[in-house]
């Protein structure tokens, strides 16, 4: 299909387009990204201009990027996909080449002002590439073994130059957001259960090849993983991060102990608490009613992706609404679930509520093109 | 274009059952979290509160103030002195360096000092404070207070510090505290977690350590609040612990100066009791140390100094040291055999100078002999023959049964370190202890309080006290602690014969007053203080056969430690006891140096201070008038003061 298969009579044009964007997503964007910001006024003890503030303006600053980039027809991202793709990859290259070390590992790349994480941007342009391929190809097509090996390779590529960062986190998430395209796309279920089994299997080489000179993860991987699965080995160790997370949602009890009353956080027990483990502040001082209401609100946003990518006539904006929720649920899952102790530490912070200017831009605008899709959905 | 379209629904179709079917497994992976949020904030929230609570709170202990020690008038022996301090933070003062070096231009800092407070604040915690100097001068303390603003991260503070205001007089009898050390944590079952304070200090030896749970009191606690790094963040709440209970002793802190300060350069020790009720009134031993060193922890050259002197000054040779009695031990053979009835006051002995038993000829201390003596003679001019005749009628064990009935050999338990428990030897242990048979020539060794026989200072003053009252007098060294008055039961009497107890005192009356005692020139010419007593010579080494026949070597031309202990035991007044005094000089030169220190001591007791030179014999007034006036004695206004009651 080429975008003059699109019916554009039908789609709505100009300042209509304001009526057709999806504003409860934008609501509910808006209010996880305040949740966020009310977290980081409490973690800073009460002071607004540490983190609050510079959270604020790019909550703000992103939101109005995901409406602008709502604006824009989706077919004009479907045709900047390879460009997207293409360049994000060369960035991500460059990082290789000159990134700055941050953190114990190569993630940044500096171009004046701005600090640009390419392992974030190419979570959106995976997702576009994928989509504008299986949108390209005949859907009779996509379970033969040579349309499989393409959009694995897609994948695979720059993955391989994320976990060299290293940056396990992202991987996954790459990898996630990329198969839930394919699945969605149509590709024969025997593919991912044969993937699944090779997981299986490379998860045990994983951790036969350790010690060995080829090992595939880093050290600092393999003791998170430890950790992960013995905590209380280690208390004071590496241990401690995960055993004073824990405590901290725990304490928080069934209501919390109230907003900036978190002893937890005040008193430094949490380690990273503006970042990874915000959640567990929310946690501790709003009790399992906040802890709650904020995954309700993440399921929401999902549910809302899920509801625009099936109403989309257009494959492109399907399945581009798909790859790039699923990114995001495993975004939060992956957190989540690390600071609720239930994976090991990644050191992956929460969407929208963690501080962090260049990811919350980079997950506004991946709503911005589900903005786009739900906008442009031609009924 | 119709075929695809509907090539287009069925892959339409697809995606949509396939999103649905996404979304479900990203739901069920929510309701995991879900469920993981409910079963940490819901099921498990009491023990993640509980840890929680654990992780915040820590609980400091208040150390107590330690119980004050005052002597039986109330004047201070034992205090705690508020102890100026300066300490910094390296938060606080950011570069350590150069505010030790604007602190040096105030307070006595050497180079030696500023690098270990560097050092040691780097390898602390940077808000954990530091001592820097401590005992500082209240003028010091003011200009670290009005410099303050020159010197961040410095706090001057005023903590608590043991102090003993009469410094050597009470070295022994009270002792002192230091620091806790890994030996003293050591010997305790369940020692108090306030011991674990940095500086805190812990009694040492004598009544500050045998009486170290009283004075201690129990230890307050704050409960706090502290961060992830054990920062203090605020007090949550606070319990006032108790203060340790003073304890009023039964010394009197003037006499005991007097008694230390007329010892002069010898080693040896006095004791004086109160015969009615067993308190000791003062108890010394010479040479005596400055306590407060120790406190403040003792240089290495003052301790080698105190280490090497061949006088012991860190022994407690009242309680500690054992000594053959000698004479002074002849009271007990005396008694022994009047009780047994194998002698009265009249039986006569005759001394030709010596005494032959066993194939051995066993010597009277006077060559030519005492001619004929009865009781009174024999302890006057302390004949030995008298005894050694008397203690082969009535045999060892009944002497040292007499001897234990009279305090020797028994422990009394005083609150002090090491107290020795003497020795009265008998048959039974010596076939014990040496696996011998015991002897004839051991009886008349035991007789006259030579041999194996071993008493200690004190015991002698309880014997005597026993002597000059027939009760069981039992020395008490307590008053009170914390306000409550210790006990005092009446001492039983020891069920002697009032008529033998009655010829043994006058016997020992003679000694100092009549012409032929051996005390003679130590009496009392005061009527009212008059003093009986007996001497004693305690021989440290053998004099051979040959060593005889040459002629006995002077004491004074012997060297220092092979020369005679002297002894010397009394009471006063002699019709009506009130004071028992013992004094042992190691290597005293008999007891003609101890005889003189006994009475001054016991006059000086009797007449609450320098006794009236009437007191002394006429030809001796002029010599003890300057004797007197050399002697160091505190001022009299330092025992004036009354005990302060405590807020």
């Amino acid at each position: 299909m080429s975008y003059l298969d699109y019916s554009v009579k039908r789609a709505p044009t100009g300042l209509r387009k304001f009526l057709h964007m999806n504003w409860a997503l934008a609501l509910l964007l808006g209010t996880i990204g305040s949740i966020g910001v009310l977290m980081l006024y409490s973690v800073a003890g009460g002071d607004f201009s540490t983190w609050a503030e510079p959270q604020m303006e790019r909550l703000i600053i992103g939101l109005v990027a995901m409406i602008l980039m709502g604006l824009i027809p989706i077919w004009f991202w479907r045709n900047m996909a390879g460009l997207a793709y293409g360049g994000t990859f060369i960035l991500l290259v460059g990082v290789e080449l000159f990134g700055t070390v941050g953190m114990g590992a190569q993630r940044w790349i500096e171009l004046g002002p701005l600090r640009l994480q390419p392992s974030e941007l190419m979570k959106i342009a995976l997702a576009m590439m994928l989509a504008a391929y299986y949108d390209w190809l005949d859907p009779k097509k996509v379970s033969r073994p040579l349309w499989v090996l393409a959009p694995l390779l897609m994948i695979l590529l720059p993955v391989s130059l994320v976990l060299r960062q290293p940056d396990l986190g992202t991987s996954l998430m790459l990898l996630g957001g990329g198969a839930a395209i394919m699945l969605v796309a149509g590709v024969h279920w025997a593919y991912f259960a044969a993937v699944l089994a090779m997981i299986g299997g490379a998860v045990s080489s994983v951790f036969i090849a350790r010690g060995t000179p080829w090992q595939f993860l880093q050290d600092y991987q393999y003791r998170r993983i430890d950790t992960f699965l013995d905590p209380s080995a280690d208390p004071l160790g590496a241990g401690y991060h995960i055993n004073q997370a824990k405590i901290a949602i725990g304490s928080g009890g069934w209501a919390g102990k109230g907003f900036m009353e978190g002893t937890q956080s005040r008193l430094n027990f949490l380690p990273e608490k503006h970042t990874d483990f915000i959640f567990n502040i929310l946690a501790e001082e709003f009790g399992f009613v906040g802890g709650v209401s904020l995954l309700m609100l993440y399921a929401l946003v999902i549910i809302f992706c899920i509801w625009t990518a099936i109403q989309a006539r257009d494959r492109f904006a399907s399945l581009v609404v798909i790859g790039i929720s699923a990114a995001f649920f495993f975004y939060f899952a992956v957190n989540l679930a690390m600071v609720m102790g239930i994976a090991p530490v990644v050191g992956k912070p929460l969407p929208l509520v963690s501080y962090g200017g260049s990811a919350m831009l980079v997950v506004l605008m991946g709503f911005g093109i589900v903005q786009s899709a739900h906008v442009h959905r031609l009924r | 274009m119709k075929r695809r379209a509907r090539e287009n629904d069925e892959a339409a179709r697809k995606v949509t059952r396939r999103a649905l079917f996404l979304g479900g497994c990203q739901a069920a992976f929510i309701a995991v979290l879900g469920a993981r949020l409910r079963y940490l904030q819901v099921d498990q929230a009491e023990q993640f509160k509980l840890l929680a609570e654990e992780n915040r709170i820590s609980i400091r202990l208040i150390p107590p103030a330690r119980g004050q020690i005052f002597d039986r008038k109330g004047v201070l022996i034992a205090g705690n002195e508020q102890n100026y301090r300066v300490t910094i933070t390296r938060e606080g003062a950011g570069d350590v360096e150069t505010v030790l070096r604007r602190l040096s231009e105030g307070i006595p800092l050497s180079e030696e000092d500023i690098q270990k407070t560097i050092r040691e604040t780097r390898r602390r915690s940077a808000f954990v404070p530091h001592i820097v100097a401590e005992r500082l001068t209240w003028e010091q303390l003011s200009w670290v207070s009005v410099n303050a603003p020159a010197l961040p991260g410095v706090t001057p503070e005023v903590g608590l510090s043991r102090t003993y205001p009469l410094d050597e007089d009470f070295a022994h009898a009270v002792g002192y505290v230091g620091p806790v050390s890994e030996n003293d944590l050591a010997q305790l079952e369940s020692p108090d977690p306030v011991l674990q304070i940095p500086k805190f200090q812990i009694g040492k030896i004598g009544v500050e350590r045998r009486l170290e749970d009283a004075l201690r009191g129990k230890a307050g606690s704050r409960r706090i609040e502290v961060n992830a790094a054990g920062r203090v963040m605020r007090e949550l709440d606070r319990r006032e612990g108790v203060e340790g209970a003073d304890i009023v002793l039964t010394l009197d802190a003037q006499i005991q100066n007097y008694a230390r300060i007329r010892m002069e350069e010898h080693s040896g020790s006095a004791v004086l009791m109160d015969v009615r009720n067993g308190d000791v009134v003062a108890l010394t031993s010479a040479p005596s140390f400055d306590p407060n060193l120790f406190v403040r922890g003792i240089s290495n050259p003052d301790f080698r100094r105190l280490m090497d002197n061949d006088h012991r000054p860190l022994s407690n040779k009242s309680v500690q040291g054992a000594y053959p009695p000698g004479s002074t031990f002849k009271m007990v053979t005396a008694l022994a055999a009047l009780e047994a009835g194998v002698i009265t006051a009249n039986t006569t002995v005759y001394c030709p100078g010596y005494y032959e038993a066993g194939g051995r000829r066993f010597h009277c201390w006077k060559r030519a002999g005492h001619g004929s003596c009865d009781l009174t003679k024999g302890l006057a001019e302390s004949c030995d023959v008298y005894y050694y005749d008397i203690s082969q009628r009535v045999g060892i064990d009944a002497i040292a049964a007499m001897a234990e009935r009279l305090g020797l050999g028994v422990r009394h338990d005083l609150p002090m370190s090491a107290i020795s428990e003497g020795l009265n030897p008998n048959r039974a242990w010596k076939q014990e202890k040496r696996g011998q048979e015991w002897r004839i020539g051991d009886t008349i060794n035991a007789s006259i309080g030579q041999g194996y026989v071993l008493s200690t200072p004190l015991q002698l003053a309880v014997m005597t006290a026993r002597l000059s009252t027939g009760r069981a007098i039992e020395p008490r060294l307590v008053h009170s602690i914390g306000g409550v008055e210790q006990p005092v039961a009446e001492a039983p009497p020891l069920g002697l014969t009032p008529d033998h107890l009655r010829n043994v005192q006058r016997g020992m009356w003679a000694v100092l007053n009549q012409r032929t005692g051996t005390g003679w020139s130590s009496r009392s010419e005061d009527k009212a203080m008059l003093i009986a007593g007996k001497s004693g010579t305690a021989q440290v080494r053998n004099i051979s056969a040959a060593e005889r026949a040459r002629g006995v070597i002077r004491n004074d031309q012997l060297p220092w430690n092979r020369r005679d202990h002297g002894l010397f035991v009394a009471y006063a007044p002699s019709d009506n006891p009130r004071y028992a005094c013992s004094v042992v000089l190691e290597h005293g030169g008999g007891g003609g140096v101890a005889a003189p220190m006994a009475r001054d001591i016991l006059l000086f007791a009797l007449s609450g201070g320098i006794p009236p030179l009437s007191a002394y014999p006429q030809n001796q007034r002029g010599r003890i008038e300057s004797h007197q006036q050399s002697l160091p004695l505190r001022a009299p206004e330092t025992f004036s003061g009354t005990r302060p009651t405590r807020a």
